[in-house]
């Protein structure tokens, strides 16, 4: 076996890596700051591989290039940040309602609007659950470190197309363009999941439906199966419907699709929380200034943990309820107004104390922020 | 329907929903005709379009086939095309599908002369909202949305494909189906952009609005008012005044996006072997 060597990478750059190494030969994309360095190396690597990049005329035209690449068959990826996944959010609610399997990153810059576009924030929590208009199933990962970039966005990969649904990578300006050692995994050692294929012949093909699985099989285009996609509500030949019992069960299914695997799908960390009074709930670059805090109260003998959301969506909320029944309080630090605080409130609010900790002014918060707030909570 | 053709539809979506007159069938057909003579495999053919009336063709026809989202139809074409450039693509889409909403992947689609079939449908309307004014509906028409008549210009959708880079271009009618099946045909041959536009009409929200008769006026009306480029050529401008032209427009082959691209991956693999 032969032992990679370490290097020193930015979080965009193992994010475009993953996306390769899980089997990603197309990219389409706009240029905008801070994630396009990750079009950058997919445009000089993926026809190395024989892959195809694109640059397409703008935002949404990614997202619908990247979803008729996904429809003939091809692992597929785009990556943007808070103007760009805004202008995006039509076509990934196609990708949600036709269940067509991509990945999106989004390196999170300060808005609203053109805001901060060198500026880190985590701004975008809702707009990923929340973006595009209906009810949708929808996936983001948070990576933390610029390892966990390489290790999410594969993920990501294998997510999207197991589960047939636009899957986030969520990182931050800090994550995106943050240098860190890392060694990357073997080729061999990385897990890769392909999408089911038709198990049946053309003439018996229906596409939309499904076992208790309840994630269709889905033909290549251009393969003899000759099936429609739509963005219509449609029954499981996926043709459109409007009979109310028909767009019900095709919502109820999407709606619960991903309850089925919540035990593969949601991931997070726990650190110094075995007999922690003060939780701190924290994810992206927030959590390294989060788990600095841990480590400086410990030695100061303050009994605090941190739970970070590695899934942001959905929420791992029966894990942060189980921490929370034995705590005083929880804080949640994140550098928004209280995006994903609201999401820890709800679950939090009968079992302890609940406060946040806000940011919005272009710089990250940092452990000395955190420390004095658990300071004030305890 | 001719028995031949019947395998190029999903026969048990028939009839469509188009409204009695509307000229979206007869362009439908002609498609149909094309593919059929043109010999290309069915199998290996993709139908995109976007939203609109005309975006509902691909539901009757039997090849793979997406109805996407407004406007973005030929990026999706894009990604089909570009993903696997074995497939034969053909979008389908309307005035205001592709050139109000869509004009942007419209031009840029044409300006890298990737091998795509368009077939445009122009009923000058926002047929499936209501008969709404689009970039093709002639200034001083009355639409739900120019009640005193349109104020602004329109678009000459031939013109804009060849200033933008379109290979193939060429205009046909419902009423000279004869003509814009052939001009499909020459299209699906063109290793490029090719760009088609179909005069169709509606006489539902456009035509009754605007008091040109039913469809069978309308119809004739294509037929007066349409010359053949190559009559054209003839004639003094003063005979040419009200007429549009139909036929070949434009014929001029150039490098295509997706062979060029693979140009270049196999100028990536020589040099890493060497």
């Amino acid at each position: 076996m032969t032992v990679n060597k370490a290097r020193l990478i930015q979080g965009n750059q193992a994010c475009a890596e993953g996306a390769i190494a899980a089997g990603v030969t197309f990219f389409a994309g706009y240029p905008i700051t801070p994630s396009t360095e990750i079009a950058e190396i997919m445009s000089e690597e993926l026809p190395k591989i024989g892959g195809k990049f694109i640059q397409m005329e703008d935002e949404i035209g990614s997202m619908a290039c990247i979803l008729g690449a996904s429809l003939t068959g091809k692992k597929v990826l785009t990556a943007s940040s808070g103007p760009g996944i805004s202008l995006k959010q039509e076509a990934i609610g196609y990708a949600s309602m036709a269940e067509i399997p991509c990945v999106i990153v989004n390196v999170q810059r300060l808005g609203p609007s053109t805001g901060g576009p060198t500026s880190t924030a985590q701004g975008d929590i809702m707009q990923a659950r929340w973006g595009t208009h209906g009810d949708h199933p929808i996936i983001a990962l948070c990576p933390a470190t610029v390892k966990e970039c390489f290790d999410l966005t594969v993920k990501a990969v294998n997510f999207a197309e197991k589960f047939r649904t636009p899957v986030y990578v969520l990182l931050d300006e800090i994550i995106g363009h943050m240098r860190e050692k890392v060694i990357l995994p073997n080729k061999e050692d990385i897990e890769i999941v392909d999408r089911k294929r038709p198990s049946t012949k053309p003439g018996d093909y229906k596409p939309y439906r499904t076992d208790e699985s309840l994630i269709p099989e889905m033909a290549d285009y251009g393969t003899g199966y000759k099936w429609h996609v739509t963005g219509l509500h449609h029954d499981e030949t996926g043709f459109p419907t409007t009979k109310p019992a028909l767009v019900e069960k095709l919502m109820n299914r999407l709606m619960s699709k991903l309850d089925k695997y919540k035990e593969e799908i949601l991931l997070w960390q726990e650190e110094s929380t075995d007999d922690a009074e003060v939780l701190i709930v924290a994810y992206g670059s927030t959590a390294r200034s989060a788990l600095d805090a841990v480590e400086k109260l410990r030695e100061a003998g303050i009994k605090v943990g941190l739970f970070r959301p590695i899934t942001i969506w959905p929420f791992p909320e029966e894990a942060l309820a189980r921490l929370a029944a034995n705590v005083k309080g929880v804080i949640v630090p994140e550098m928004n107004y209280g995006q994903l605080y609201l999401e820890v409130e709800r679950i939090c609010k009968d079992k302890c104390k609940t406060s946040g900790l806000f940011k919005v002014n272009s710089e990250p918060i940092t452990p000395d922020e955190i420390i004095a707030k658990v300071r004030e909570v305890l | 329907m001719r028995p031949d053709l019947q395998e190029l539809f999903r026969m048990e979506k028939l009839p469509h929903i188009w409204c009695p007159g509307c000229g979206h069938g007869i362009i439908m057909r002609a498609i149909a005709e094309a593919i059929k003579e043109s010999g290309i495999d069915m199998d290996k053919t993709v139908i995109v379009s976007g939203i609109g009336c005309s975006s509902r063709a691909p539901g009757y026809m039997n090849f793979d086939t997406c109805h996407t989202i407004h406007g973005r139809a030929l990026a999706f074409a894009t990604g089909i095309k570009l993903a696997n450039p074995e497939l034969n693509v053909f979008v389908i889409t309307g005035d205001g599908d592709a050139t109000a909403i869509g004009g942007n992947h419209f031009i840029h689609a044409a300006r890298r002369n990737i091998d795509l079939n368009v077939i445009l449908f122009n009923n000058n309307i926002y047929g499936m909202t209501g008969g709404q004014y689009s970039p093709l509906t002639p200034t001083g028409s009355k639409a739900t949305t120019s009640p005193y008549g349109n104020v602004e210009r329109n678009f000459d959708i031939p013109t804009l494909a060849i200033a933008a880079g379109a290979s193939y271009v060429g205009r046909g009618t419902a009423y000279h189906d004869k003509l814009l099946k052939d001009l499909i045909i020459a299209g699906i041959n063109n290793k490029g952009f090719s760009l088609i536009e179909a005069i169709s009409m509606c006489p539902t929200s456009f035509g009754r609005r605007n008091k040109l008769g039913n469809a069978a006026k309308m119809l004739e009306l294509q037929k007066t008012a349409a010359i053949n480029v190559k009559a054209a050529q003839k004639l003094p401008p003063e005979k040419l005044e009200g007429k549009f032209l139909i036929g070949e427009l434009h014929n001029k082959p150039a490098p295509e996006f997706t062979e060029e691209y693979d140009k270049l991956i196999a100028k990536l693999r020589k040099e890493a072997e060497q």
